[in-house]
């Protein structure tokens, strides 16, 4: 075969085999959600994040508004340090709320931020002081058994 | 006496094997040592890309386009039982980028192009081609080896993202076209489960380590076979039984390593 065809087949095929990458990229990935957009960081302390993971989503009134980044434990408080990256877009005022939600019965679990009233917004750096920890089963399961003990027999 | 002669044979046999993988290993330096040259002709490089990447684009993305719609129909029928057909998606999109694609682009990869290759080389030396290079000073490894090598390795990968790009097509096409599952929950469940790093580049490095593998025990075994009709024929069939139970072993090790605790 020529060489001028060689080069143009092979040139075509490195395209073909780039272009599935970069689909498999933007498409399949998650390169095409992530960082489109300018975010701000915040982060909570939680007491138990029961299964929240890095990158599980962050949302507000169901609305997907950013991705934790990064979860640590603070050993002076011994508490979950989570850090969350929300979207610029959204400003949420100082005394929101943020609760770890589970999404569906045997879901993955994500934060939900309920905004108060505060006038002024978050900013970069700062902390949500009010946090809902996790539900853990077991928690709940010895509460139940503890005021069942508590209860005056008949 | 009998006892005597297996045990000989099968202790002959991990002498040999060991003494192969010596040599073989002694190739892919010298492979590597060599692949200068190849690169300042660059070529040799693309008249092999050719024949071992363009060639198998056909039966990379039919294969692809098949597995995927196999997955897609399979993988319905078993999330349908848990009402959750809508992480379609996410089972076709990470079965597909983890592990079907790389493995199953290799596995086609060797059987196509890897027996192509050998069989190549082995009539080479058996029609004392090769005998006639060292003659005139041209360096067969330079020469004929290590373009092969490098096209090998950079179609690998390639390939294995079209038939992972080409089955998730293929699941879409069954899953939402032909089936009716939920179009935006198919795409964005994909997309919250499936991350750069972790699935798609573990996915690539994967089939890079299949491409120099399969390859590697391609040109080699082309190089060792015997200059005979026969060498040349059982030399092939080794190329695709070893390099075949090479990438099923290697895929099972590199996952544990890329996926544990994820």
């Amino acid at each position: 075969m020529e060489r001028t065809t060689l080069d143009l087949w092979v040139g075509m095929f490195v395209v073909a085999g780039a272009a599935a990458l970069v689909i498999l990229a933007m498409k399949v990935g998650n390169l095409g959600t992530y960082n489109v957009s300018e975010t701000y960081q915040v982060h909570a302390y939680f007491s138990n994040i029961g299964g929240l993971k890095p990158k599980a989503s962050i949302r507000s009134a169901g609305v997907l508004v950013g991705r934790v980044t990064s979860i640590s434990l603070n050993t002076e408080r011994y508490e979950a340090d989570v850090v969350m990256s929300v979207d610029k877009r959204y400003q949420f005022p100082k005394d929101t709320f943020a609760n770890i939600l589970t999404s569906g019965l045997l879901g993955e679990q994500y934060i939900g931020l309920v905004p108060g009233g505060d006038t002024e917004t978050l900013k970069n750096g700062e902390l949500i002081k009010q946090t809902q920890s996790a539900m853990v089963l077991e928690d709940l399961i010895s509460k139940f058994m503890y005021s069942k003990a508590a209860e005056p027999s008949k | 006496m009998a006892v005597q002669s297996t045990i000989r044979a099968i202790g002959h046999q991990i002498v040999n094997t060991v003494w192969r993988i010596g040599v073989a290993a002694r190739f892919f330096f010298l492979t590597l040592l060599y692949s200068g040259n190849s690169f300042r002709r660059f070529h040799l490089i693309i008249k092999e890309l050719f024949s071992s990447g363009v060639m198998s684009l056909i039966i990379i993305i039919v294969a692809g386009l098949f597995v995927g719609m196999v997955l897609g129909l399979q993988g319905y029928e078993t999330l349908k039982r848990y009402g959750s057909e809508s992480a379609l998606g996410v089972m076709v999109a990470l079965g597909l980028v983890r592990e079907l694609g790389p493995v199953m682009a290799a596995l086609l990869f060797a059987s196509r192009a890897g027996s192509a290759m050998t069989a190549e080389i082995g009539l080479m030396k058996a029609t004392e081609q090769i005998s006639a290079m060292e003659m005139m000073a041209v360096n067969p490894i330079a020469r004929i080896v290590a373009p092969r090598f490098w096209a090998g390795v950079i179609s690998m990968p390639l390939l294995a993202a079209l038939f992972s790009a080409v089955g998730i097509f293929g699941g879409y096409l069954v899953g939402v076209v032909q089936i009716g599952v939920d179009e935006g929950s198919f795409w964005s469940q994909m997309q919250a489960a499936v991350d750069f790093r972790e699935d798609i580049m573990n996915g690539a490095i994967k089939s890079l380590v299949f491409g120099v593998v399969v390859t590697v025990i391609a040109l080699f075994e082309g190089f060792d076979a015997p200059p005979t009709a026969e060498g040349v024929s059982g030399a092939t069939t080794r190329t695709v039984v070893t390099s075949s139970l090479a990438i099923l072993m290697l895929d099972f090790v590199l996952t544990a390593i890329m996926f544990r605790g994820a």
